[in-house]
């Protein structure tokens, strides 16, 4: 059926894109979810989960207790839920999927829930399919107890075995997924020590070791974190974080280096430390990189080494970029992110036209100063304004520019009060400089006093 | 005249080579002021510039960032610019990015760092001048910060030699010039505009003086106005000079009427 006869039919039907990267990513993180359950959990593409339960039960009061726990789960995952226990995976898959819904089947009547299967559940392919079907079988009990033989014959080995797992005669394991072991590197030392630089040296040592085995997994780290473990058992944490992924470990070491430095309280190392652990906790692919024939490489990862430590020194927030963003109101029209942050592909900034002087002012004051402004009524342009103490005539300027607000991003739209409209104007006083001056709300229309503020400074 | 190095190692190399003498010099434009500057403003050395009066704070920071454009090359989408501001001056009044847009500097290529104190600004401003891959740092500054001396300036200079970033130091806030290691000192104000139609107000118009040059003349005045377009500066009509309103023409002499039509605007 087409989507459009399905529409037709159904005129509230929602059409969504199917996106399987995205449903494969979400079936891995209900697996994460799943993992307290169990430590062996697999996936099966593109909607199942297969837990192996052996041993776990007794921890969550019995078979029954735990596949509640694990439906409930799901359920807060906002996951409608089919779910089946059994013995073997393949019979539970089958069952969950195939099976009659609502039916959880004991150990009792697993075997005769299973025999009542289609022949689907054998997951042969059409024509051993279809050639099944023409000899007669509609169901696993009806194959169960031929001999196999003829079968294998007929249909294919693969089918058989799976007949073989779904009954139970087969033992099959699941092949659990496996996490990535995260990188780790530890010294202990018989005699502690207590210098910054012998701490500094074993850093170096251990973020050798890290290295090796990211460069081994093609992987650079971002954040790299070392505990320190002092003789009488106190803690004390380092950590770093980088805005590219880094392999190499010189610039980390003198990242470390730079964090011990600035610390706040210096690190009081008592007796000693006896044991230093260094951890790499975010990683990112890296892959080997190539020197640009100028040397553009060269350049941008100097510039990214001197920002990583500048923010180690004082902190990631205070180095940012500026952003535009789509909007007409002067004050939301920039943002400024940490350098860090990963950029996303933004818009870029309107130009404005050759020949024209500048429209927008250089700096921006947040909020806008109230002024006072002798100006014609109703909308004649300001001749007037004292601001900060001192008075400015004006002798040029440019406007109005009439900024409405934005009533799209009120909940009640435009039937609401929509805001005060903005008139602006590019003004210049005889001493020759340039302001950016608004008058909030149009007389007599909106309100009744309208003010002027100063909004910006131009060169 | 300027014979810009693009590469960052051929520039500390070719800086250590001549030891210095050779410098990149950039023209801001004005046949004037380049003579006096011995060819143009030079990259990798520290300039400083003060605002004139409280209300010329911002022609200040606008002159740093025409300065900066002068300095830095046009390729490439990396930043390639730092501004180093203190807290107090970025709750004042922030940096807006459309306007550098509108001066010619595309904000992709500026990194804003906002410091808390003078302390970390002077080490952050060292460090980000030993770094090659810059072309130029602004180092905006308030008052007269006691830190800020003679060896401070050195250093901001013996690393602009060696690396070829050009540090920029701006001094606001009723700042007071004292003993300083910089190339050229400048004093700016701003200045009418040549007005548009309708009596708009027109392209930025400063004023600048020179108030010392390491090596050179100076006690010069100027007023220039900033050509976007180009990237450089170019004299500013004199008050009440003649000024075409359709570019071209000859300027017609004294007690000749202008009938012939090319429209004639009087600058105030």
């Amino acid at each position: 059926m087409a989507l459009a006869d399905a529409r037709a039919r159904l005129p509230q039907l929602q059409a969504v894109p199917h996106d399987p990267d995205a449903e494969q990513h979400w079936l891995e993180r209900l697996a994460d979810l799943a993992d307290r359950f169990t430590p062996m959990v697999m996936t099966d593409p593109p909607d199942g989960l297969v837990l192996d339960i052996t041993g776990c039960t007794h921890l969550f009061g019995g078979e029954r207790a735990l596949a509640r726990d694990a439906m409930r789960l799901m359920h807060t995952q906002g996951m409608r839920v089919r779910a089946a226990r059994t013995t073997t995976p393949e019979a539970a898959l089958a069952l969950a999927r195939l099976g009659e819904a609502g039916r959880t089947p004991s150990v009792d009547t697993e075997e005769a829930a299973i025999r009542r299967l289609p022949l689907l559940a054998l997951r042969a392919g059409n024509d051993a399919l279809a050639a099944m079907r023409r000899a007669g079988f509609a169901c696993i009990g009806d194959l169960a107890d031929l001999p196999r033989a003829p079968l294998v014959a007929r249909f294919g080995s693969e089918s058989v075995t799976m007949l073989d797992r779904l009954l139970g005669r087969a033992d099959s394991r699941i092949t659990p997924r496996r996490l990535p072991a995260p990188i780790r590197a530890e010294r202990r030392f018989a005699e502690p020590i207590a210098r910054v630089d012998s701490i500094v040296a074993v850093i170096g040592e251990l973020l050798a070791e890290a290295c090796a085995r990211l460069a081994e997994r093609h992987q650079g780290g971002r954040r790299f974190a070392v505990r320190l473990y002092r003789s009488d058992g106190a803690m004390r944490d380092l950590a770093v974080e980088t805005g590219q992924p880094l392999r190499a470990p010189e610039p980390v070491v003198r990242l470390f280096a730079e964090r011990i430095e600035s610390l706040a309280d210096p690190i009081d190392p008592g007796f000693g430390f006896d044991i230093v652990r260094l951890a790499v906790p975010v990683v990112e692919a890296l892959d080997m990189a190539q020197d640009a024939l100028d040397g553009g490489q060269a350049r941008s990862d100097d510039l990214a080494a001197l920002l990583d430590r500048l923010a180690v020194r004082m902190g990631a927030q205070r180095f940012r970029r500026l952003v535009p963003q789509d909007t007409h109101m002067p004050e939301r029209a920039m943002r400024l992110v940490p350098v860090a942050a990963k950029p996303r592909a933004m818009a870029g900034w309107d130009a404005t036209p050759a020949g024209e002087p500048p429209l927008r002012p250089l700096v921006l004051l947040d909020p806008p100063e109230r002024i006072s402004v002798i100006a014609q009524v109703p909308d004649g342009p300001p001749r007037h304004f004292q601001w900060r103490g001192s008075v400015h005539r004006i002798v040029r300027q440019e406007g109005p520019k009439r900024i409405a607000p934005e009533w799209w991003r009120r909940a009640e739209g435009h039937d609401a009060d929509p805001g005060l409209t903005r008139d602006y104007y590019r003004v210049e006083d005889m001493a020759g400089c340039r302001f950016w001056l608004f008058r909030r709300g149009l007389y007599e229309r909106e309100t009744d006093a309208p003010h002027w503020y100063v909004h910006g400074l131009f060169a | 005249m300027s014979n810009a190095i693009r590469h960052p190692e051929m520039k500390g190399v070719l800086a250590g080579l001549s030891g210095g003498d050779e410098l990149r010099r950039h023209s801001l434009g004005v046949q004037a002021i380049d003579h006096v500057l011995g060819g143009g403003l030079a990259a990798g050395r520290l300039h400083e510039m003060f605002a004139d009066e409280a209300q010329d704070e911002a022609s200040a920071m606008s002159f740093a960032v025409m300065l900066a454009l002068l300095v830095s090359s046009r390729e490439g989408s990396q930043p390639a610019l730092l501004w180093l501001r203190e807290e107090t001056a970025q709750r004042r009044g922030g940096l807006y990015g459309p306007g550098l847009a509108d001066l010619g500097l595309d904000p992709a290529r500026l990194v804003l760092g906002v410091l808390p104190d003078v302390k970390s600004l002077l080490r952050a401003g060292l460090d980000a001048v030993r770094c090659a891959a810059l072309d130029a740092v602004i180092l905006e500054l308030s008052g007269n910060p006691p830190l800020l001396d003679l060896t401070a300036s050195r250093r901001l200079m013996l690393a602009a030699e060696r690396s070829g970033v050009t540090p920029l130091l701006l001094r606001m806030g009723a700042a007071q010039a004292r003993a300083s290691a910089a190339q050229t000192r400048w004093q700016v104000a701003s200045a009418s505009s040549v007005p548009l139609e309708a009596d708009a107000p027109g392209q930025p118009v400063l004023r600048l003086s020179l108030l010392r040059q390491r090596g050179g003349a100076a006690g010069f005045n100027w007023t220039v106005e900033w050509n976007r377009d180009a990237g450089c500066f170019r004299p500013a009509a004199l008050p009440r000079a003649r000024v075409p309103l359709s570019g071209g023409g000859p300027v017609p002499l004294v007690g000749e009427s202008d009938s012939a039509g090319a429209g004639w605007r009087i600058a105030v």
